[in-house]
């Protein structure tokens, strides 16, 4: 189906020049430039949601979708669509456009127009990363967004911000310029940028493993993989509360879905090849980075590190289909951990947002991350300890919050492949328990520890009004997952049905 | 035939005459009238401009014409880059008219001194003939070697004059060795004739190949690539910067030329053979310009060695020996001028009077200080490092797919590696503006003229990274693409 007006378009650009125009109105105007910002991504977020209303389920399709020419001399086209993966990682992002900018209100006082600007425009660079249906469009989408990113740290983070932003861009960088290297070599063999033409073009297994370890240089430094995550706990700990939101709720989830968009469908032999690769080093992320989060003293960078863990599942079920297909008749749990993956991306975008906004509150309070100078805080913030002890539990998988649902289908999933596979991947339910609720322990439970959590105030209005609507969002994909898995579903079919598919065989190369 | 010529070369012969016709009315000009020197120099821009566009010697099928008995050759590539050459120089005037008044330095010697080197600029690009080559050269190394002289009491100046005097000369003399051995060889002076000349000699002939490997070296000088690099950080440091900007942007596309017409129109039979120097050259380039770089406190020093590896990128453009190839080293060099323009544009916005805003301690807190500004030097930087939607990215990319098409897959990996390497110091620019606190909190005072250059110069930036479909194709039609 074809809309009648450019709803993707609208949804890029819109934030961008909005963006831009909140700089304009200069930094002594900052109540200003807030109220353009939560109108600009508020109008973004309710037009998103004609995505999801509009969205045709039956078809793994490209739908929204439009076509113009950018730079013949090459082939490039601004070409985008969205299809069951991207649509729910767009609506994720526009959600959380609209809770950064509530979140930063009053906590950033200095260049209120340009903090606002950079997230908005950050904003737009990720509704179009997640759109673009060309390769090259898709490329300038993904490394602007370290620009604005960049300076967000940079700027308003931590006393190692410069140590940290500088770490986390040039790991990004040198990750994605292999995968460069990969798009032109696809290009100068198939004559075109079309991700999906690619998805359709026979290459040989030797030239698909090179392919496969360029995308993977990319997509594992953003996802991020072990054992290049360090870029991730600095540049957390570092970030300022919304930064670490879009981070983690979003950025993040670009690794997942180049995985998706790129290294299964155009080189899905190689990935069979290797998936034994990629499985394991999500296992080790997700028991050995579950062990390194127990261990932490930070809770931004306790967060930092279970994040890694969590995308280990993300991985994890995303490449446990080959070895379903091996070990089973049907192959239907391959299905279960594609789905599993794409629930746990989007469960974990609200999950660790809201962490982030939990510790935000605190630090915005008392100005530490540590967990040793809190203890009792329940005591003075009722409020509060009652939705972070809820979105912890999320995070450690309680059924019933969103945590569970992609963690269970992944293991579901993993329990097809190979029972080993499943037991250490559900070893992270009792970590992530661990770290989660031993935490909720010592910040949240027991006596006041000391004169500043005594003097601690609950959460005001505004905090509130985030906090809740994420608790909202975190229950309500837990307990009724189903219009998201809808969404999907014709796409994973489609995607497990190609990736069966030996590619090298069909021209008999 | 001798109007035909005249008309050819008209472009060329209004600089010439123009150049003169400032060196004498500045005679008649005191202090306060001197602004019309300025003016004179930027019309003589805009009717060579006209000039080179009007001439009309394109009919169906031919794309080219020669003048004077075959040594000059008028072509679509070489009227890009003469366009651009006269865009990038009337940036540099506007810019240096500032710069130069605030020390104290506006006389008309710049713009006829720059005048003769752009005459130069012409000459080579249009050069076909081994003859019509040295001449252009020598033109514009001539007047550059007093340009970089132009602050008479300033050591450091007069030593980058005298350095780049001596190792110039010596990089002219390996030229010219090397054009008389060939000249030897095929016996003609003619480029085309030379090709032909060495199909029947056979490419391995020693003495072609002796010099070829002269050409080279002195073509390498000329560019500044490693190991032929030295003169560069000197002289960029020790010239005005004016003087800088100029000599870092407007030669640059004419070297670009020289190699072509010298590699390609003249020795393309040897492509096996230059085609390996060049990958050298450019590896270490690549290489070496971006990791001293980080070493470098000084903005023009730094700029200095990310031009190096820029002329490695460039080189990585024309070893292949394809269009395409062609056509992305060109694109490459006509944006590097123009990225150099708006970067050493910055440095001479910042110098306060009488000092050189050349540290990169002084671009501290530029954010705090003028946010605008701070954005258009962010620009130039992200543009430099070559990361999307800027327009270096697309430079960047266009070579790199270049060197894929060629099947040279390690070069293309070296170049994008070191381009990572090369971003940390392109970053640490943006992390001086944006996350430093400023050191002085002085205001940033310009003309308007000024003022709107830069800002345009930034905006191009973005502008032909989003729109750059146009240029490329411009580009890559010069080489029939």
């Amino acid at each position: 189906m074809s809309s009648t007006w450019p709803i993707l378009s609208v949804l890029i650009w819109l934030p961008i020049f909005g963006g831009l125009a909140v700089i304009a109105v200069g930094e002594h105007r900052a109540a200003l430039a807030r109220l353009m910002a939560l109108a600009i991504a508020g109008v973004t977020f309710i037009l998103s949601i004609t995505l999801f209303t509009a969205f045709d389920v039956s078809t793994a399709a490209m739908q929204f979708t439009e076509f113009k020419p950018w730079i013949a001399t090459f082939d490039i086209f601004y070409s985008l669509g969205v299809d069951g993966f991207s649509v729910p990682l767009i609506l994720l992002t526009t959600f959380f456009g609209v809770l950064v900018v509530i979140a930063g209100w009053e906590v950033i006082q200095v260049k209120v127009n340009q903090y606002m600007a950079a997230f908005l425009i950050m904003e737009g660079l990720m509704v179009g990363v997640f759109s673009a249906t060309d390769a090259m469009l898709f490329y300038v989408f993904f490394e602007a967004m370290l620009i604005p990113m960049f300076l967000v740290i940079g700027m308003w983070g931590g006393p190692r911000r410069v140590y940290a932003t500088i770490k986390f861009f040039l790991y990004t960088f040198l990750g994605s310029v292999f995968m460069l290297i990969g798009l032109i070599y696809l290009y100068i063999q198939s004559g075109s940028w079309s991700i999906l033409e690619w998805h359709q073009f026979p290459l040989t297994l030797s030239v698909q493993k090179w392919l496969f370890l360029g995308f993977l240089a990319a997509f594992s430094v953003k996802i991020p993989m072990w054992p290049v995550h360090t870029w991730l706990p600095d540049a957390h700990v570092e970030a300022p509360t919304g930064g670490s939101v879009v981070l983690a709720a979003i950025m993040l989830k670009i690794g997942g879905y180049g995985f998706i968009r790129f290294s299964l469908p155009i080189t899905p032999d190689a990935a069979a090849a290797l998936d034994w690769l990629i499985i394991t080093l999500s296992l080790i992320a997700v028991v050995y980075i579950g062990f390194v989060a127990l261990v932490q003293q930070d809770m931004k960078k306790l967060i930092a590190y279970s994040s890694i863990s969590h995308m280990g599942f993300v991985t994890l079920g995303l490449f446990i289909a080959f070895a379903v297909f091996q070990n089973t008749e049907n192959g239907r749990g391959a299905a279960l951990g594609v789905e599993g993956a794409m629930v746990q991306m989007i469960s974990h975008g609200f999950v660790s947002g809201a962490l982030f906004l939990c510790v935000g509150v605190l630090y915005d309070r008392l100005h530490s991350r540590m967990i040793a100078d809190y203890g009792g805080v329940a005591n003075t913030m009722p409020w509060f300890a009652a939705l972070a002890v809820l979105f912890f539990m999320a995070n450690s998988g309680l059924p019933g919050t969103s945590g569970f649902v992609g963690e269970f289908m992944v293991i579901l999933a993993a329990f097809q492949a190979n029972f080993w596979y499943a037991f250490l991947a559900a070893i992270t339910l009792i970590l992530g328990a661990a770290y989660s609720l031993w935490l909720v322990k010592r910040v949240i439970f027991g006596e006041v520890a000391n004169q500043n959590v005594a003097q601690l105030e609950d959460i005001n209005a505004r905090e509130a009004l985030v906090l809740g609507t994420l608790a909202v969002a975190v229950l309500l994909v837990g307990l009724w997952p189903e219009p998201l898995v809808n969404l999907m579903h014709a796409s994973v079919e489609q995607l497990l049905q190609h990736i069966q598919q030996p590619k090298f065989s069909v021209s008999g190369i | 035939m001798n109007n035909a010529n005249m008309m050819l070369a008209a472009p060329e012969f209004w600089v010439l005459a123009m150049a003169c016709v400032i060196l004498i009315v500045d005679l008649f000009l005191d202090e306060e009238r001197r602004g019309i020197i300025h003016l004179l120099a930027m019309l003589t821009l805009v009717f060579a401009a006209i000039m080179t566009l009007r001439s009309n010697y394109v009919s169906e099928g031919v794309h080219s014409a020669v003048a004077f008995n075959g040594s000059f050759i008028r072509d679509p590539m070489g009227d890009v880059l003469k366009l651009f050459s006269f865009l990038v120089l009337g940036i540099v005037y506007i810019y240096a008219k500032f710069f130069l008044r605030q020390f104290r330095m506006f006389r008309a010697d710049f713009y006829t001194l720059s005048l003769f080197a752009l005459l130069g600029v012409m000459l080579l690009i249009s050069a076909n003939s081994l003859v019509m080559v040295y001449l252009g050269l020598e033109l514009i190394s001539l007047s550059s070697y007093a340009l970089v002289a132009f602050d008479r009491d300033s050591r450091i100046g007069s030593e980058a004059a005298m350095k780049y005097f001596v190792l110039g000369s010596m990089a002219s003399g390996m030229l010219l060795y090397g054009m008389s051995m060939i000249y030897g060889a095929t016996g003609t002076m003619d480029l085309y004739q030379v090709s032909t000349a060495v199909k029947s000699v056979g490419s391995d002939d020693p003495l072609l190949v002796f010099g070829l490997v002269f050409l080279v070296a002195g073509l390498a000088f000329k560019l500044g690539v490693v190991p032929f690099h030295m003169w560069i950080p000197d002289v960029y440091h020790g010239a005005p910067v004016a003087t800088t900007l100029f000599i870092s942007s407007v030669p640059k596309m004419a070297a670009f030329a020289m190699a072509f017409r010298l590699l390609q129109t003249g020795l393309g039979e040897m492509q096996g053979d230059w085609s390996q120097m060049l990958s050298i050259l450019a590896v270490l380039s690549i290489i070496l310009g971006n990791v001293v770089a980080i070493a470098q406190t000084n903005i023009k020093r730094m700029l200095a060695y990310s031009t190096i590896s820029h002329m490695g990128f460039v080189l990585l453009g024309l070893l292949p020996g394809t269009a395409s190839g062609y056509g992305a080293g060109m694109f490459y060099v006509i944006v590097y001028s123009l990225m150099s323009a708006a970067g050493f544009g910055m440095v001479m916005l910042l110098s306060a009077r009488g000092v050189e805003a050349d540290k990169l301690d002084d671009f501290k807190g530029l954010n705090q200080r003028n946010s605008w500004y701070a954005a258009v030097m962010a620009m130039v930087m992200f543009s430099m490092a070559g990361v999307p939607v800027f327009v270096g990215f697309f430079a960047k990319w266009m070579v790199i797919k270049a060197a894929l098409d060629a099947g040279l897959m390690w070069l293309a990996i070296v170049a994008v590696v070191f381009s990572v390497v090369g971003a940390f110091y392109y970053l640490r620019v943006v992390k001086l503006m944006y996350f430093d606190e400023p050191l002085t909190e002085s205001e940033i005072d310009a003309p308007v003229d000024f003022r709107a250059a830069i800002s345009l110069n930034g905006i191009m930036m973005i502008g032909l990274g989003i729109f750059s479909s146009s240029l490329i194709a411009v580009c890559m039609a010069s080489f029939g693409a």
